[in-house]
């Protein structure tokens, strides 16, 4: 009888690794940015109906890099998950951390468990209410959750985004005009060429907002905003 | 695997009640053996002692629908409450109001609001206004089994349908027919004569001033022929509420509002008599 193959568990753990980030690394970025009213999220994404960006509750958007797919399921989980704690407990006990950790959870599990790894990078972004700090999370394909602050990037040359940004975050508090022109600027830095509005979805967290903070900034709107 | 699971509906209500039939309506879940054993040792008594909301209406005017609702939940023969609220928003365009049961009617109106929301979310657009009265007339047929115990729900819904730019009122029964009216409706235990009322007063592109006062008209008059009904309280300040959907959306009218029309009406009828 012929022996099955050994293969050390940290073959598999690296193999499923760098299939996934190679997956990830396919796809466009997704940059999310505080400004002074809430936080600001930019994606290159050509398609004006497929998002990248979503609404999940009344301070909380999610963004999904990666596989279509597996990101939309994710969405999917993470409003139910939301709209089910806020109708047993009360709307104002969903946050973005317990979802957060949901999402670790689940791909987490996957990643160990499965053969195929989710190849997707998500980000869930909540707005902090009246004085209260705002909350960004990333969340890789195997689990792992970055907290971050100011500025959080995922999906595609996520990297080489996060680096541009690095020192040109500085100011303390940047209005939504600079905020955006700085997160174009850094698109359009790995991708070597000029993204147009029209090839971008934008969406705000806006906490001046009464009940459900999130909107889109359609692309006259944007273009505008671009000046 | 099944190509279109039900794990992709955007249903908020069916995801309730595959994950969570304890919390949906209906009492699909340990709830419904309970309140079948506490009737069996009340000899069966079919009505239990539930707070009842009353009289709730729903009339056309030229740029949308008012809807408005009294104010008391009786229990027996004894006032349970003279605040409550029977008319809710539901989302930018629609609201509802109800008459019934008063935990299960709220129960009801948080569930549908939750829905709406729930399907926005997913699906990226929002239901029609068509959709959304479909829906709530299965969430009413899902309450069936508990209308055998004596928790009626019955709601009205109105909406602006944003597609044929007009306002609309749908009427329901316990089984969750849904019937659209042209004009005008009123349901509870006084809309038999908020209705008369409304009959004399009703034309066809009403302002909304005029529709408002019509509204509150058959509320006042409704309030005086049954008891189950509140009329404006003069003396801890508690008058109907009122919304008025068009296609800007919808708003609340104002208390200090209503008040003024109550007070002019009330000093109107002292003229008379």
């Amino acid at each position: 009888m012929p022996l099955p193959y050994y293969v050390s568990p940290e073959q598999v753990m690296q193999d499923k690794a760098e299939y996934a980030k190679k997956g990830i690394a396919k796809g466009r970025s997704i940059v999310a940015m505080e400004y002074e009213h809430g936080i600001l999220l930019v994606a290159d994404n050509p398609s004006a109906s497929l998002f990248k960006i979503s609404e999940v509750y009344d301070s909380i958007a999610f963004s999904g890099a990666g596989k279509y797919s597996e990101f939309e399921n994710l969405r999917k989980a993470g409003i139910r998950h939301a709209d089910l704690k806020g109708y047993t407990y009360s709307r104002e006990d969903v946050t973005a951390r317990s979802l957060a950790n949901a999402y670790s959870q689940s791909l987490g599990t996957i990643f160990s468990q499965e053969l195929k790894p989710l190849e997707v990078e998500i980000l869930v972004a909540q707005v902090g209410e009246g004085t209260q700090a705002n909350e960004m999370y990333r969340i890789s394909f195997d689990g792992s959750i970055i907290d971050e602050r100011r500025f959080a990037v995922i999906g595609g040359r996520s990297e080489a985004v996060q680096i541009f940004l690095k020192d040109r975050v500085s100011e303390p508090v940047l209005t939504l005009k600079q905020a955006f022109a700085l997160c174009v600027q850094s698109l359009d830095s790995v991708t070597n060429q000029k993204l147009q509005p029209e090839g971008l979805e934008v969406a705000i967290l806006d906490r001046t907002r009464p009940g459900r903070k999130f909107r889109r900034l359609l692309p006259p709107e944007s273009s505008q905003l671009l000046g | 695997m099944s190509l279109f699971s039900q794990d992709s509906d955007a249903s908020f209500f069916d995801f309730l009640l595959r994950q969570r039939p304890d919390l949906a309506p209906g009492g699909l879940g340990p709830i419904r053996g309970s309140w079948g054993m506490a009737q069996e040792e009340r000899g069966g008594a079919s009505v239990l002692p539930v707070p009842i909301g009353t009289t709730v209406l729903a009339l056309k005017y030229e740029g949308g629908v008012v809807i408005a609702g009294d104010r008391r939940a009786t229990e027996g023969y004894q006032i349970a409450d003279r605040r409550i609220e029977k008319v809710f928003t539901i989302d930018d365009h629609s609201a509802m109001a109800i008459a019934g049961a008063a935990g299960p009617c709220l129960e009801m109106a948080k569930l549908f609001q939750t829905e709406l929301e729930h399907y926005e979310k997913l699906e990226g657009v929002q239901l029609s206004c068509e959709g959304k009265a479909n829906k709530l007339g299965q969430m009413v047929k899902a309450n069936l089994p508990m209308v055998f115990q004596g928790l009626v729900v019955v709601p009205i819904y109105v909406g602006y349908d944003l597609r044929r730019t007009e306002g609309r009122i749908f009427k329901y029964d316990i089984t969750g027919g849904r019937y659209e009216e042209s004009d005008y409706y009123a349901i509870g235990s006084g809309g038999k004569e908020a209705r008369s009322t409304m009959r004399e007063h009703f034309r066809k592109h009403l302002s909304e001033a005029d529709a408002l006062r019509i509204a509150l008209s058959a509320l006042f008059n409704a309030s005086e022929e049954d008891v189950g009904t509140g009329g404006p309280d003069l003396i801890r300040g508690i008058y109907p509420t009122a919304k008025v959907v068009g296609a800007a959306g919808i708003k609340d009218v104002d208390e200090p509002r209503i008040a003024d029309l109550y007070k002019a009406l009330i000093a109107e009828r002292k003229k008379e008599t």
